[in-house]
Order: structure tokens, then sequence, then C-alpha cells
């Protein structure tokens, strides 16, 4: 007893400002809530309430996130840093989250999983993300790391009655596993380097050239950046570490993909900003060159591997690697505007990607397969659907009036302001070689192949084509809270690739929030 | 060059650029049966309001006119700049106009999907006026690369044949180019703000003054050229032109290939030779022989080809390689040449693709020169059209081609006498492949199929305005010269001087002092009394000019 007494006084709480943490907190509430709400005996009411309930939760992050801008402020005794960066990219998460709630609202996962569960997990890896993002420590930065990722194992496969959705489970929960593992060893070699696990610390002691003057070029430290950086490339498949993306992508329920192509990606890349940016920026030019060949590499592989596929989601599994290229190259440069027009992109990833998951999750309820050739007539059936995914193709591509094209602009300019002109031209060839996919799929959409239905150019009266007609299944309406997701994300990425005034004073802002740089 | 504002009109350009896509998606509403009368009326509008500009328009002030400057995205430092000046002047005109013929005649005929057809026309025709009246360079690649898109769904969902993969080949083409352009249009306000420590800015008028290093320059110059080039298209470069024009609905390829090709060569005029002086001047040899390739390649493949579509679309690529002479000849008198030449064959080609579909639906829908022959039997105005279209084309002295060209060579006599030698010998090669069309199609043994009508209200809707254009400019080249003069020798200043060093003796400062050599005394007594077409002086008075300038 006295015993006990005697370690209560000694080991004191930190000071927690419930404030600051609320986002964290309304996400870890509505979690359980909506958990416990799946334990409710009538499946329509768990129908029904269960997704309303996680609405209202990200909903609410949403507002807190929202409500602490613009803001930065250390909290947890050093844990968590809450600052615009963090809040920007928990919005980005929180917001791909919701429109998983919508696109799954009828689909098959959340039936066979349980909707408490589905749910559930779902916001706990958006928990999960968020402290990842918020990460100042080591520690911190591993625990939100396998918050984020165990839900999403188990989210993978929740559709379990279809071989694909488990497989892509178990492939996802493997991989990842190593990647974790390669992670905690990383960090581990980190802290026996510098004997820090808070960023500031360590970057003090890397500024300061370590206790004996000798850290920079420390093999010990080193190894470490390097299998973190391994560790990370895994979860924002970055290339070569990539090659599970596109099998698990195809595999998972399709709200499930949309949710880990855009909010895991957005996560793992700012984790990637905070710890190179913060942490080790005074090793800039070791692990700057290390980092840009694989930005090179994850944009060259990422687009050629998409040219060949046939599967829509497999397809924008192997674009998001690309993509993920194009954001890791705002990282190299380790400047404020590579920071800011790497949190740009990630905005505008989120609005094109969602987008065009829209589309995916409606073509798979509609006709069971994501092939593209199955979007073929879209035109014809539903006009909404088929302008998101050629507004989301076209800014995927960086075709001028769509967010993308500033994107990259933003990018571009950040890479040539920091001296790396080369990778701009490397992100310029990426792009490039990104049509030959990204037309494909337009192309699907709205030039019906050769004989069935063509559409003719003006001819003479008296001699018109007839009009396609698709099998009656196909014509099925596609549900309107599909619909809305497609549209709103796909009139974002217009809205803000003409007027980004607004965006860019949100990604300066967390550009700014990174105080080591300049 | 902030001079006194020269000039006010009615309009601003943003209501010149944005009315087609505005009129597109309002005429949207209509049921299909409507929509294409409506499109053809309502973009006579356009039209109305590119001649008040036209109208409004001060030759004697070379700057920008009727100024729109407004900052877009503050945080690049990117404006939404427009303005006039002497070298889009002409080619906005064209644009509009061209866009009505070509609505026009599709409006004739019954379109599958008529909103998403006309939408697309819309936005490609505010697109092609937004390139043509940018002054910042990101606002220009922007709509560069726009310009693209409605083209990819033309060729794609309205072309002919194999339209799908043309549709990709040319977006990829074109894109690979364009994508370069924005990296080093980047780079070009980048590194400009970086050596001169200023804010980043990427209006042409303030670039113009942040010189770049040559090593820079040289790659930016390179990648804006191959951006052109293919766009143009130009010899090494077309590979995506013959299936790209083979798929392409004719009112799509009339100003395809009338306007938006004609981006391409006006973004030398006014972005490459004013800003990459030394660049331009380092690989002004390189440009003249690419050229030259491309005339001759282009004339070979026009006399060979047994498809009648695309003799035409190779006689565009010997056209444009005559435009890029005149360009690359780094003279006042080469660059009026092709900026005249541009507005020839800009009017040219258009109706030389109206006329090849006016063939083509009298042999029993075959583009091929063995099923045509003898269509002039029964059809004499038709026969008299063409031969006007046919007549320009080959540049016959009296045409406004001829005078085109003549300036080119003249250019390019100034600067490279060998490269201009054999170009003269091409000019011989258009009349080959013209009349080869020319005669195949009208005269010969009657087709198998070819059924001689006259033309009908559908295809005159198109060719006529077009021919009676052509006749106008025969008669009244001034039109396109005299207000470019001044602009004109703005742009070729910089990149004419050897060594270059340039800017700081940019005619900006001098403008005041040399109103005599921007009024162009004897091309504006011309322009005065268009009564009098007094077309054969023009020749002399550039070599009046040349006496008077050394």
């Amino acid at each position: 007893m006295s015993s006990l007494i005697l370690a209560t006084a000694h080991v004191k709480g930190p000071h927690i400002d419930w404030a600051e943490l609320s986002p964290i907190v309304v996400l870890a509430v509505g979690a359980i809530v909506v958990l416990l709400a799946g334990l409710a005996g009538q499946a329509q009411l768990r129908r029904r309430v269960i997704p309303v309930l996680s609405l209202v939760t990200l909903a609410g992050a949403v507002g807190t996130e929202i409500w602490r801008f613009p803001h930065a402020q250390t909290i947890v005794a050093g844990a968590l840093r809450m600052d615009d960066l963090g809040l920007i990219v928990d919005l980005v998460c929180a917001v791909s989250a919701a429109a998983a709630v919508l696109l799954s609202l009828r689909a098959e996962a959340p039936r066979e999983a349980g909707h408490g569960e589905f749910h559930g997990l779902l916001l706990f890896s958006v928990m999960g993300m968020a402290v990842l993002i918020s990460a100042q420590d080591l520690i911190t930065l591993f625990i939100g790391l396998e918050l984020l990722s165990i839900p999403l194992y188990v989210l993978c496969a929740s559709e379990y009655r279809r071989e694909g959705s488990l497989e892509s489970g178990l492939k996802y929960l493997i991989i990842g596993s190593v990647g974790s593992a390669t992670l905690v060893y990383g960090l581990a070699m980190i802290y026996g380097a510098t004997g820090q696990t808070g960023f500031d610390q360590i970057a003090r002691v890397l500024a300061g050239g370590g206790a004996n003057g000798t850290l920079l070029g420390d093999p010990l430290l080193l190894s470490g950046i390097a299998l973190v950086v391994v560790g990370f490339a895994f979860k924002a498949s970055v290339a070569p570490f990539h090659q599970w993306t596109p099998d698990v992508y195809e595999g998972a329920p399709t709200p499930i993909t949309a949710f880990m192509a855009t909010a895991t990606k957005a996560a793992a890349l700012a984790v990637f900003l905070r710890f190179f940016d913060v942490a080790v920026i005074s090793e800039q030019t070791t692990w700057a060159p290390a980092l840009a060949t694989l930005a090179t590499a994850t944009m060259l592989i990422g687009n050629v591997g998409a040219l060949g596929q046939t599967s829509l989601k497999r397809l924008l599994g192997y674009s998001g690697v690309a993509q993920a290229g194009y954001m890791l190259s705002g990282v190299v440069v380790g400047t404020r505007l590579g920071v800011s027009s790497t949190v740009f992109y990630i905005v505008a990833y989120l609005l094109m990607n969602l987008a065009a998951f829209a589309v995916v999750q409606h073509q798979e309820a509609a006709s069971g397969d994501d092939r593209i050739g199955g979007l073929s007539g879209l035109g014809r059936r539903s006009p909404a659907l088929a302008w998101s995914i050629t507004i989301a193709m076209l800014a995927l591509a960086g075709v001028p009036g769509t967010v993308g094209f500033i994107g990259k602009f933003r990018l571009i300019d950040a890479l040539v302001n920091g001296g790396y002109g080369w990778l701009a031209i490397v992100l310029v060839v990426g792009a490039m070689i990104s049509l030959g996919y990204y037309l494909r799929v337009v192309a699907a959409v709205w030039m019906s192949p050769e004989g069935v239905g063509a559409a003719t150019g003006p001819t003479l009266p008296g001699n018109v084509a007839p009009v396609a007609g698709g099998s009656p299944e196909l014509d099925r309406l596609p549900y309107p809270e599909v619909v809305a997701v497609g549209v709103v994300f796909a009139a974002a990425t217009i809205f803000f690739g003409v007027i980004p005034g607004p965006l860019f004073h949100f990604a300066s802002h967390a550009g700014a929030a990174l105080t080591g740089l300049f | 060059m902030h001079l006194a504002h020269p000039s006010s009109a009615p309009f601003t350009l943003s209501i010149l650029i944005w009315l087609p896509l505005a009129l597109a998606l309002i005429v949207n509403a209509l049921p299909a049966r409507a929509v294409g009368r409506a499109a053809a009326v309502a973009s006579l509008l356009p039209v109305a309001v590119a001649v008040t500009f036209v109208v409004d328009f001060n030759s004697h002030f070379p700057g920008l006119q009727f100024v729109t400057d407004q900052v877009w995205i503050g945080a690049l430092g990117i404006h939404y700049k427009l303005g006039i000046n002497g070298l889009n002047l002409a080619l906005v005109l064209l644009t509009t106009v061209l866009f009505t013929v070509s609505l026009a005649w599709s409006a004739m005929r019954e379109v599958d999907r008529p909103h998403t057809y006309y939408f697309w026309f819309g936005l490609a025709e505010s697109a092609v006026l937004g390139a043509f009246l940018a002054q910042d360079l990101m606002l220009f690649v922007a709509f560069f690369d726009l310009m693209l898109i409605p083209f990819y769904f033309l060729v794609g969902s309205w072309g002919t044949g194999e339209r799908v993969r043309a549709t990709i080949k040319m977006v990829i083409y074109t894109m690979v180019g364009s994508f370069l352009m924005l990296a080093a249009a980047v780079a070009t306000g980048v590194i400009a703000s970086g050596d001169h420590g200023t804010a980043l800015n990427f209006t042409f008028s303030a670039l113009q003054h942040l010189p770049l290093s040559r090593t820079d320059e040289n790659w930016i110059f390179l990648a804006f050229a191959l951006a052109f080039l293919v766009k143009m298209p130009i010899t090494p470069f077309h590979g995506w032109l013959a299936d790209a024009y083979k798929s392409m609905p004719i009112p799509a390829v009339a100003v395809f290939s009338g306007v938006v090709a004609k981006v391409a060569s006006y973004g030398f005029l006014q972005i490459v030779l004013p800003l990459f002086p030394h660049a331009a001047h380092h690989f002004q040899v390189l440009m003249l022989i690419i050229a030259l390739v491309s005339i001759m390649w282009g004339t070979a493949m026009a006399f060979t080809t047994g498809d009648a579509r695309l003799v035409i679309a190779y006689s565009s690529v010997a056209q444009m390689g005559f435009i890029l002479l005149g360009i690359f000849s780094l003279t006042p008198q080469g660059g009026q040449g092709a900026l005249l030449q541009m507005l020839n064959h800009g009017v040219v080609t258009a109706a030389s693709f109206f006329v090849v579909a006016a063939l083509a639906a009298r042999a029993g829908g075959s583009e091929r020169l063995e099923d045509m022959g003898g269509i002039a039997f029964r059809a004499p105005v038709l026969a008299t059209l063409f031969l006007i279209v046919t007549l320009a084309n080959l540049a016959m002295p009296g045409s406004s081609n001829f005078i085109g060209e003549f300036m080119i060579l003249l250019g390019t006599f100034d600067s490279h006498i060998a490269i201009a030698l054999i170009a003269s010998v091409a000019v011989v090669g258009a009349s080959f492949y013209a009349l080869r069309l020319f005669i195949r199609a009208m005269h010969n043994r009657v087709g198998g199929r070819v059924v001689s009508l006259e033309i009908s209200r559908a295809e005159a809707v198109a060719i006529v305005p077009l021919c009676l254009i052509i006749l106008a400019l025969a008669f009244f080249p001034q039109f396109g010269l005299s207000k470019s003069e001044g602009s004109m020798r703005l742009s070729t200043y910089a990149a004419a001087q050897p060594g270059g060093n340039a800017s700081p003796s940019l005619p900006s400062a001098q403008s005041a002092e040399l109103t005599g050599w921007w009024a162009y005394p004897p091309l504006r007594q011309l322009a005065y009394s268009p009564q009098k077409p007094r077309r054969v002086y023009t020749y002399r008075t550039t070599s009046t000019h040349r006496t008077l300038h050394s």
C-alpha cells in the first residue's frame, strides 16, 4: 500500500490541454460510441444510426480542427504538436473518412463486418492518423502509426466472404508489419545515436553536432534514418516499396480503398514532412539525394505500371504511387515552399481521387467489377458521374483549370526554387506518361468503341447513327450519395483550380508551421 | 512600356474570351434540335466584339492595348493579364470568324449528342482566344493546354476511323511539349526573380526586363520550341498529324488547323523572341533548317498522298514551315510575312477542309483522290470557289499568300541567303500539289461513284464567306500588315541583335523618338487608302524600309 502511494507521488502525469487535444478526443469518444451502438439489437437501427453517428463524429473532428486553426502548440509533455500542418492534414483525413462513410452506406462491407465494427475501426484509424500527424516524438509516432494501420488491416478484409478482400487484408497485414518493424528498428537506432526521442531535442542534438561533435555522418544515425525512410515508404507506397499497393487496393472494399488511397497517403506524407523537415533537417544533405532518388523511381514506376492496367482500382493504385512520388519531391527540397506545395498537393490529391473513387464505387455496385471497359457509355447513363471521373482524370494528369495543374505548378516552383530543377523535369516526364492511362479512362467513358453505337460527326439530315443502348442492369440509377460525393469533389477540383487562393493560404500556413525551415 | 493608354473599347477582353463559353452553356439549355442553329447565330456575338476591338485598335501604338491586369494567384505572382497588340489582333478576329463558320457548317447538319458537341466548341473558342490574348506566361500555358481538351473529345467522340487511338496520340504528342513548356515557364519566372531579386512575376512585360543567363535561356528556349513545333506541327514532330486530321470531324479540323496551330507560331513571336532573344539568335540556323526540312517534306508528302484531306494536312506542314522560316529570319519583314501568312493560311486551310468535305460528299463519301474526278462537270460555282482557294493556297501572285511568302523570303534573304534560295525553290512545289488536287478532283475522268452536284446551302455557308475573306485579303493585305508593324519590330528587335545585349536598348525607351518607324509611312499610306489596292507596292515598301534602316 505504501509503495503504491510512493509510486503515485513520483509519477506525475503530464499536464494535458484538453482544448488542444480536442480533435483526437472527439474521434476517440465517437469511435467508442459507434462501437457500442453496434451492439444495438435491431439491425435496422444499426444500419440507419451508425453511419449518422460516424458522420457526426467526423463533423465534430472537422469542427474542432477548424476551431484550433491557425495555431501551434506543443502539448502532452512534448508528445504531440498541434499546429497548422497537423490540423490541415487531419482535416484531409476526416473528410476522406466522411466520404468513405458515404460511399459505404449501401455497400457490402459494413453489412458483413457489422456496422458498429466497420465504422468504429474507421474512426479509430482516423484517430491514429491524427496522432501520427501531430506526433512530435518517436514513441508517439509509432503509436500513431500502429493505431492507423491495425484497423485498416481489418477493414481491408471486411468483405470476408470475398476471396479478394481476405487476400488484400492478409497481404496488407504482412507487408504493413514488415514496414512497421523496419520503422521501429530505425527509430531505435536514431534514439541510440542521439539519446533523445523528441523531434525538437533530436534536431537540437544534431544541429549541435552531438555530444562529441561527430554525429554528422554517424553510421548508426544514418542507418536509423534509412530504416525510417523504408518504414514510411511502405505506408506512403513509395517505390520500390509499393508492390502491395495495387493488390491491396484492388481487393479491399472500394470505400476503404478510397480512404486508404487518400487519408493514409496524406498522413504518411505529413509524417515524412514532420520527421525529415523537423527532426533530422540538419542532415538534409545526406537524406535529400536518397529521397530524390526514391521520388524519381516512384514517379516513373508508378506511371509506367499504370499503363497496362485494366482494373480501375489497380490503375488508381499505380496512379497513387506516382502521385506519392510527386508529393515526396516537395519533401526533398526541405524548404517552407516545399512543405506548403506538398500540403497543397495532398489536398488536391484528396479532391481528385475521391471524385474518381465515387465513380468506381458506382461502377462496382452496378456491374460487379471495376474494368475500365465497363465505363463505356457512362456519359449517356449518368452524365454527373461521367463528368466527375472525367474531371478527376484530367486533374490527376495535370490539365489546366483543375487543381491538379496548380498543384504540379506549385511543386515545380518549389523544386526549381530549391535547386532541384532536374526533379521537376522528371515530374513533368511522369505527367506525360500518365496521360497514356488517364486519357484511356476518359476515352472509355465518352468514346464508345468502334462500331458500337459510335457517335458520328456532323452528317447531313437523314443519316443519323443509332443511339447506343447499355444492358438493363447497367442502366440502374446510381445512388444519390455516391453521385453527391463524385460531384462535390469534382466541383471542388475545378473550383480550386480556378481560384486556388484560399488553398494556398492554408498550405502556406502549413509551411510556416515548421519553424526550422526558411 | 507604360505609355499613355492609347485607346479604349466598349468591352473588356475578358468578355471576349469568356463569351463563347457562356453562350455555349446558355445554348445548352435549348432542346437538341435547336442547339446547332442557336450556337451558330450566337457565335456572331464574339465576332462582333472582336470587330469592335479591331476598329478601336490604335495602329500607331506598338505596345499592349485594352489591357486587363489583375492578380490571379498572388502567392505565385500569376496575373490574369490580357492585352492586344499588333501580333494577336488579326488572329483574334480570325479565331472568332473561323469558329462561326465551323459552327454554321455544323448547324446545317445533324450531330449526335449536340449539347456536348457545341459545348466543346464553345470551350475551344474560349481557350484559343485566351491563349492569343494572355499576357502572362502561366496564363498562356494554362490556355495552351486547355485548348487541347475540347479537341480530345471532338476527335474521340465525333471523329471517324481509328478515332480513339488518333486522339490519344494527338494529346500525348502535344502534351509532351506543353508539359515541358510548363516546367520551362515556371523556371523562367523563378530563375528570373531569383537572379534579379524581384518578386515572382510571370507577365511578359516584367520578364522582358529580367534577362536570364545564357545557359538557362538555352534550355528554356528548347522546351518552348519543342512545345510549339509539335503543335504547329513542324516535320520531325508531326507524328500525330495524319491520324488526327484524318479522324477529326471537318469543322473541328478547320478550326484546329486554322487557328489552334497558329497559337504555336504566334507563341514564337509573342513569347520566345522577346523573352529569350539570345537563345533565339543562338538557335536561329537550327530552326531555319528545321523549317526548310518541314517545307520540303510537307510539299513532297502533299504531292504524293492519295487522300484529299491529307493533301491539305501536309500542305499545312509546308506552310507552317514557311511561317517558321519567316519568324526565325529574325527580321521585321520576315516576322510580318509570317504573321500575314498565319492569317492567310488560317483562312485558306479552313476553306480547303470544307471543300474537301464537299468533294467527299460528291464522291460517295470517299476522300480518296482516285474516287474523285469530274466533279466540276455540273458544279461550276463549287469549282470556281475551289479554284479561288487553290490559287490562294499555291500563293498565286495577286493573292495575299504571295505577299506573305514574299516577305518571308525577303526577310530570310536578309539573314541567311542560302536557306532563302532553297526555300524559294520550294515555293514552286505548292503549285504542284495544289493544282494536282484541283485537277484530280474537279477534272479528269469522272470517278466511279461521283455525282456532280452544285454547291448546296449547307456547304456554301462555310465556303462562301471564307472565299470572300480570301478575296478581300488579296485586295487588302495591309489589314494584316499595317497594324502589326510596330509590335513586330518590338518582338524581333532583341533577337535580331547579334550579341544580344538587347534589354537595355529595348525600344520601349525609344518609341517616342521613333514614331516614324512605328508608323512605317509607306504602309500607312496604303492602310489609309483602302479604295486603291496598291498591293504591288508592298514589296517596295519593305525594301524602302531597308534603305531607311541602313
